[in-house]
């Protein structure tokens, strides 16, 4: 550090200031003192300023132009714009130009008596119009660059059509993986996350409580209950993708046989299932359950078992009818922080094997499975730029679940500290 | 005489102590009774707090077990594993330097960010910022801390890379590079320094900035010369587990430092770090029993030592070197 106080600032010295000098020496010491309070002033804004960088990057890349070019003329298919014709005269259209097939399989999907009108003049943008996405802009030069875009567009592709686009639309939630980024969508996704951390939390949270309890209502202090909680510590410390070994070694290759459904003859995937993920997930966020409950029940008062103790309450009535309840916020919001970790963490499910490319949705808790952040890192990792864009809308979806669960836990926290 | 009368009196007394024990258990019996609910219970919270143990047990014998495997193959050495520069297991070079100095390259970068900054950051929380102000940026660092790491990963390949590239140029740095992994990782480990630093700091009790005005210290001399000696331990702490979670860190790097083990020291090159390749190898069908499968335990078992061997020094220096101030 490069120390502009004169000698005279330190005291071991037993020289003093005198006269004149001790404005000089004052002034100089309030001038290091604003500078080095810039410093830290501007290393938090840095932080605060990294934030929105991040934000921004993802919603310029989630929002944009798009070039639209069909390979199909419509007006080829039809005298009257598609838009108008009734489902019956589409499904012809349908059934005329793709493979007989592919026509099948859609029947087979969903039967097209079943289906609306939406639905199938989807289907035809989809399969016979093919309408593709042929350019892609960011939600900057969309704005700042319309005219230059437009442009371009004209002189190379005639035909395109320009048109915003939210990235981040209905389709995109209600649509499965596809292998081009435009079709591609969030559904079995999401649907493998919420069943992955549905059950992470049928075992994680109990688990935790328990461990709680038994760590501050009957060890406490305890050779036992101090060695258990070292070793609580070191397992938070412990990285994620290690977790996801674990979890590969043991619930996917050496229980096998029962997480992939075996055992009650379903078997048509390995170990690599929701269950394996979920059980490598309760085992991460077990440390963090466990270390804000004991806090949680270590915050009720002692009064209130003493209390239940003199009215002849046994050890367990106490504990079920006065320390839970009192102690539940805490326990929430610390598990609420688990899930939302649960929910974001992606090395351990590259670990146990979510698939990257999967359509159909998780049916039980033995299927193969994809979820959100594993889509992301697929999509990210992908070489179009389209992919980043349909990536960038995922993270959307993910940070706005994760934010509703955090808000929920922030609501807990103050109703908490306000019953205390 | 004397003796028979002390007979008699005993047994008297006797008999006293034998009326009053049955009477009172016809009444009531006051010692404890074993509850078998109760104890049933006990049982099974001490069973929910022994799976952590498990866990950690668990973990060990995976990765000894399987790291063993690999290195009684007659191809692998310790000294081969710690020395060689090159790191293909197919081939027979197994050599984990490659991947442990793109670790530690990747690690230390993160390091020049977050240290500082996070340090800086907490000093000005816990010694400048007045009530209102911290309960406004507070939050903010949380939200940073709780990004999910695929969306820094992500931030690093779509923005930090092309930055970097504008700045010195596409020659110089690749596509996939450490810096960029690097710099970024330091911005989410930022938050952690942050928190844990201000932790520390405010534990410092506030006689010590209360004694240094008095003897007419400039708030930036007392935060300095004062607080921060006094919160070193927790500082020294925040700085370790900051290390230990760069060390970890998977998804930043394995999207966006470079797939495939380099040995190279220059940050703007591709190399792929232990994490990043137990990842990418572990991401596709890989075969049980396959050298591959066995040499990716290997490399967990060097990445578990080694971010223990942080979080126990961590812990030790919280322990050791707290101040204690009454």
């Amino acid at each position: 550090m490069n120390d502009p106080t004169p000698k005279s600032a330190q005291p071991s010295i037993g020289y003093l200031p005198q006269g004149f000098e001790i404005e000089r020496n004052i002034a100089a010491r309030r001038l290091q003192g604003t500078l080095w309070r810039n410093l830290f002033v501007s290393s938090l804004l840095i932080g605060i300023l990294a934030l929105l960088v991040l934000i921004g990057t993802i919603v310029n890349d989630a929002f944009g132009y798009v070039a639209l070019a069909n390979k199909v003329d419509p007006a080829n298919l039809a005298s009257q714009p598609l838009k108008e014709l009734s489902k019956e005269e589409l499904v012809a259209i349908l059934q005329a130009n793709i493979s007989q097939g592919l026509f099948r399989r859609l029947e087979n999907d969903q039967p097209f008596t079943e289906r609306s009108q939406e639905n199938v003049l989807e289907l035809v943008y989809e399969r016979v119009v093919q309408q593709q996405v042929i350019e892609s802009y960011d939600l900057w030069e969309s704005l700042t660059q319309r005219e230059a875009i437009e442009q371009e567009l004209t002189s190379q592709n005639p035909k395109a059509k320009l048109e915003f686009r939210s990235w981040l639309n209905w389709g995109f939630l209600s649509r499965s993986m596809a292998s081009k980024a435009e079709f591609s969508g969030v559904r079995n996704a999401l649907l493998g996350s919420l069943w992955m951390i549905a059950i992470t939390v049928v075992v994680a949270f109990p688990l935790g409580v328990g461990a709680a309890l038994y760590l501050e209502e009957y060890s406490s202090g305890s050779r036992i209950s101090r060695m258990i909680e070292t070793n609580i510590n070191n397992l938070a410390g412990v990285p994620s993708i290690i977790y996801g070994m674990l979890g590969l070694a043991i619930f996917v290759r050496a229980l096998g046989f029962f997480t992939s459904g075996s055992f009650l003859g379903l078997s048509d995937s390995n170990g690599r299932t929701i269950i394996s993920a979920a059980l490598t997930m309760a085992l991460l966020i077990l440390p963090l359950i466990i270390i804000n409950a004991r806090e949680a029940i270590r915050a009720v008062p002692l009064s209130l078992r003493q209390a239940s103790y003199g009215l002849g309450a046994t050890k367990w009535q106490t504990i079920w009818h006065h320390v839970l309840p009192q102690a539940l916020p805490g326990i929430l919001t610390g598990t609420i922080l688990g899930i939302s970790r649960a929910m974001g963490e992606t090395a351990p499910l590259i670990v146990v094997g979510a698939a990257t490319y999967i359509v159909t949705d998780p049916s039980s808790i033995f299927s193969k499975f994809t979820a959100l952040p594993i889509q992301i890192y697929y999509w990210a990792s992908q070489p179009q730029e389209e992919f980043r864009r349909v990536a960038a809308a995922a993270i959307i979806v993910l940070l706005i679940a994760l934010l509703s669960l955090n808000t929920v836990a922030i609501v807990l926290r103050n109703r908490f500290r306000r019953s205390l | 005489m004397v003796n028979t009368k002390d007979v008699t009196m005993d047994q008297a007394r006797l008999e006293a102590r034998e009326l009053a024990r049955t009477a009172s258990a016809q009444a009531i019996d006051f010692r404890r009774r074993p509850r078998l609910g109760e104890t049933i219970i006990q049982a099974l919270l001490f069973i929910c707090a022994a799976i952590s143990i498990l866990t950690t047990v668990g973990i060990v014998y995976v990765l000894v077990r399987d790291a063993l495997l690999f290195f009684k193959l007659e191809e692998v050495t310790l000294w081969k594993f710690f020395t060689e520069t090159m790191w293909a297991p197919q081939i027979g070079a197994v050599g984990i330097l490659p991947l442990l100095s793109a670790t530690l390259i990747t690690s230390l970068i993160a390091m020049l960010v977050a240290l500082p900054l996070g340090l800086g950051a907490a000093i000005y929380l816990s010694e400048y910022a007045s009530q209102r102000v911290r309960g406004l940026l507070k939050p903010i660092l949380e939200i940073l801390a709780g990004v999910p790491t695929v969306v820094y990963g992500y931030f690093a390949l779509t923005f930090m890379t092309p930055v970097l590239q504008a700045l010195f140029g596409r020659d110089t740095v690749q596509v996939y590079n450490m810096a960029s992994a690097g710099l970024v990782m330091g911005i989410m480990i930022l938050p952690l320094v942050a928190s844990m630093s201000e932790d520390a700091l405010a534990a410092v009790p506030s006689q010590l900035r209360e004694g240094a005005y008095g003897l007419g210290a400039t708030r930036f001399e007392t935060a300095v010369r004062v607080v921060l000696p006094a919160a070193l331990s927790g500082i020294l702490a925040a700085f370790i587990v900051a290390m230990s979670r760069a060390v970890g860190e998977t998804m930043i790097v394995a999207l966006a430092a470079g797939a495939g083990p380099a040995l190279t020291f220059n940050p703007f090159q591709a190399a792929e770090t232990m994490t990043g390749h137990i990842a990418r190898i572990t991401s596709g069908d890989i075969s049980y029993g396959s050298i591959q499968y066995d040499s990716v335990f290997a490399i967990g078992l060097a990445l578990f030592v080694m971010t223990l061997i942080l979080n126990i020094i961590s812990g030790s220096i919280v322990r050791r070197f707290r101040e204690v101030y009454d």
